[in-house]
């Protein structure tokens, strides 16, 4: 693998509350390489977003980042002055959020929102900025760009509105994008319309993606590699193919084993019995040992830390003996 | 889109109309007007002429007509009181309320927003918690204690400003204005401040919680995300935004100082519509009350419209009509 364009060390995540500091994410890494998608998984609050939020620097307060560092093509970008990072993000690193419908600003024209973003990255007078806001309008596959461009964001349907924040996010070509939960307000036949742009910008242009959601098809179909996440920790990072269809981390498994298949005709789905505990309240050890069917005595001891296992990174005491030999 | 200004301008004539009526209910149920013109030493005779010649003994709804045709014409009737024509008394106390009135709209509308936009941009300053303790106490001190104390610091203690009255004042035409000599300038600090205080600590704090709601929306971080400055963020994006509902509400007080200058005018003494309004009251002068009326109903359905159409001018989503999501 080339070197990464993200690589995201030990990164830690605190929000300070007038009770307690809550530790959102705990020593979460990964690297992802030009032209690859890292899916993410996990269920809601299990820090997925907040990880996304963390790269492109918009952890709001009371949020700060506590610990480890953030690289970007080998420069690290975590500990930037405000301004400097504010230069960086939509230039090299862009984020797309979930809902389109608030995504955008619904008083100013597209047009007026793309030429802003490209004039604030790049050096070009208003006319070159708007020719190139009609050129990512088609790139994004938004019909008739030259008469699209001057109209307001509730003219557009769900689709097209996210067509439009991916075109904003693309202003600049930044080398890194977060697409966060990028089609969970669309309907599912637009879905993988959005989906497929994503990934087809992203090979062109070989930008690095990082795709949060919680639809494990759109992760099979999309991803490369996935990073399951568990309250704040990543518990299993690979390959999609041997994550999403072998998994080994109790909780990969639990998740993936909770998908239904049209084959097996149940009457219950799965399901992972408890639920992730507050970020108050979690265990010691492993964060997942009450809900593990599998846990024993060191499970609610020690902390386990991804190591590599047949292909992959699993942090689950089970796996530590079969091959990590001290 | 030109349904929207047809269907506005519709609603304020029908509440024209409804108020046009109470004015004119007024003449009927508040006391009898023979009455109150001639006294109590009339003759029969007198009250029967004075009746047919005021047209008292048509039917109601020809009346009301006649009385419909006169307002549209400014024509109020004569004040049983100081027997002028009402319109020209109004013509005359206009100039006063119009100047106190808009001036302290200005000075609430740029000050309020300004310090609105302050205290939410740089919520944790402390500068920004000074105005936000000072507001609220402007909240919840009655206008005629802050006139009162006012004239007590600047006009007795300090000798700073004069305490009642407008000053010189330079007649345009017929419009006399007090905004082109020094004492009339002077006159008009301390009832402008009075008067639009509470108006400006009321949009403040509301220009102050929409911006705050809004800098929270999605677009703010998305604007964020794609590097766009806060400079930005905050005067372009922030501040279109939080302006709709803030001129909303903002029109609507607004139209309520014009309206309701009467305790700051009665506090210095202000020769405006609201003396002429509380004199009225006193001696029962029924048509300057209508007319008073009329005037109200007027700028608050003038004020709306023009929130009606700044609205318009302001949100594009207003202009593809009631069909659009």
């Amino acid at each position: 693998m080339s070197d990464p364009v993200i690589s995201v060390r030990n990164l830690q995540v605190e929000f300070v509350t007038r009770r307690a500091t809550l530790r959102a994410i705990d020593g979460v890494s990964f690297d992802i390489a030009k032209g690859e998608v890292l899916g993410v998984v996990g269920e809601s609050g299990a820090g997925k977003s907040v990880t996304g939020a963390a790269i492109i620097g918009l952890i709001e307060p009371p949020g700060r980042i506590s610990g480890g560092e953030i690289l970007l093509n080998g420069r690290r970008i975590d500990n930037l002055p405000p301004e400097e990072m504010r230069k960086i993000r939509g230039r090299k690193v862009a984020m797309i959020f979930q809902d389109p419908l608030t995504s955008l600003n619904p008083l100013f024209r597209v047009g007026e929102q793309l030429v802003e973003t490209i004039r604030t990255h790049l050096p070009m007078n208003e006319r070159q900025a708007r020719d190139r806001a009609i050129e990512l309008l088609t790139e994004v596959g938004i019909p008739a760009p030259e008469k699209r461009i001057d109209g307001y964001p509730h003219e557009f349907s769900g689709g097209m509105r996210q067509r439009v924040v991916i075109a904003l996010a693309l202003c600049a070509e930044p080398d890194f994008i977060v697409a966060d939960e990028p089609t969970t307000a669309l309907d599912v036949s637009v879905q993988a319309q959005i989906i497929s742009l994503i990934k087809k910008l992203g090979r062109e242009r070989g930008m690095a993606v990082m795709l949060v959601t919680h639809d494990m098809g759109v992760i099979a179909e999309t991803a490369d590699r996935v990073a399951v996440m568990y309250a704040g920790r990543v518990a299993e990072i690979g390959p999609v193919r041997d994550v999403v269809q072998r998994p080994m981390h109790p909780y990969a498994k639990g998740l993936m084993g909770a998908i239904p298949t049209l084959e097996a005709a149940t009457d219950r789905l799965v399901q992972i019995p408890g639920s992730m505990p507050r970020l108050s309240s979690i265990p010691r050890g492993c964060a997942f040992n009450p809900r593990c069917g599998e846990a024993f005595a060191r499970c609610f001891v020690d902390q386990p830390v991804p190591l590599p296992v047949a292909g992959r990174h699993v942090a689950c005491h089970l796996y530590e003996t079969v091959e990590t030999v001290r | 889109m030109l349904a929207y200004v047809v269907r506005s301008i519709m609603q304020g004539l029908i509440v024209m109309l409804a108020v046009a009526f109470i004015a004119f209910s007024m003449f009927r149920f508040v006391g009898d007007p023979v009455v109150n013109m001639l006294g109590q030493e009339a003759t029969l005779q007198d009250r029967a002429e004075l009746t047919e010649r005021l047209g008292l003994n048509d039917p109601v709804p020809l009346q009301f007509g006649r009385f419909l045709m006169n307002a549209v014409q400014f024509d109020f009737g004569i004040s049983y009181r100081q027997g002028r024509k009402v319109s020209s008394l109004i013509a005359e106390r206009l100039p006063a309320t119009v100047e106190l009135a808009v001036l302290s709209a200005i000075f609430a509308l740029v000050i309020g927003i300004g310090l609105g936009v302050f205290a939410a941009i740089r919520r944790d300053s402390w500068l920004a918690h000074v105005v936000m303790t000072v507001s609220l106490i402007g909240v919840s001190l009655p206008t005629f204690l802050i006139g009162i104390g006012l004239i007590y610091i600047f006009a007795v203690e300090l000798r700073w400003l004069p305490s009642f009255g407008r000053g010189e004042t330079v007649k345009i035409g017929w419009w006399s204005t007090g905004l082109l000599t020094t004492s009339g300038l002077k006159s008009l600090i301390m009832p402008v401040v009075t008067l639009g205080f509470l108006q400006l600590t009321l949009i403040m704090r509301l220009v102050r919680s929409e911006m705050l709601e809004v800098m929270r929306s999605d677009f703010v971080r998305f604007a964020r995300a794609r590097g766009v400055s806060e400079r930005n963020i905050e005067f372009r994006h922030a501040l279109r935004n939080t302006m709709i509902p803030v001129i909303t509400i903002a029109g609507l007080q607004l139209g309520g100082v014009i309206a309701f200058a009467i305790v700051t005018e009665t506090v210095f003494q202000w020769p405006g519509l609201g003396a002429l309004f509380v004199n009225a009251v006193q001696f029962v002068d029924i048509p300057v009350m209508s007319a008073y009326l009329f005037f109200v109903a007027a700028v608050f359905v003038l004020t709306s419209l023009m929130v009606d159409m700044i609205y318009l001018a302001l949100d594009p989503r207003l202009k593809s009509g009631p069909g659009a999501k």
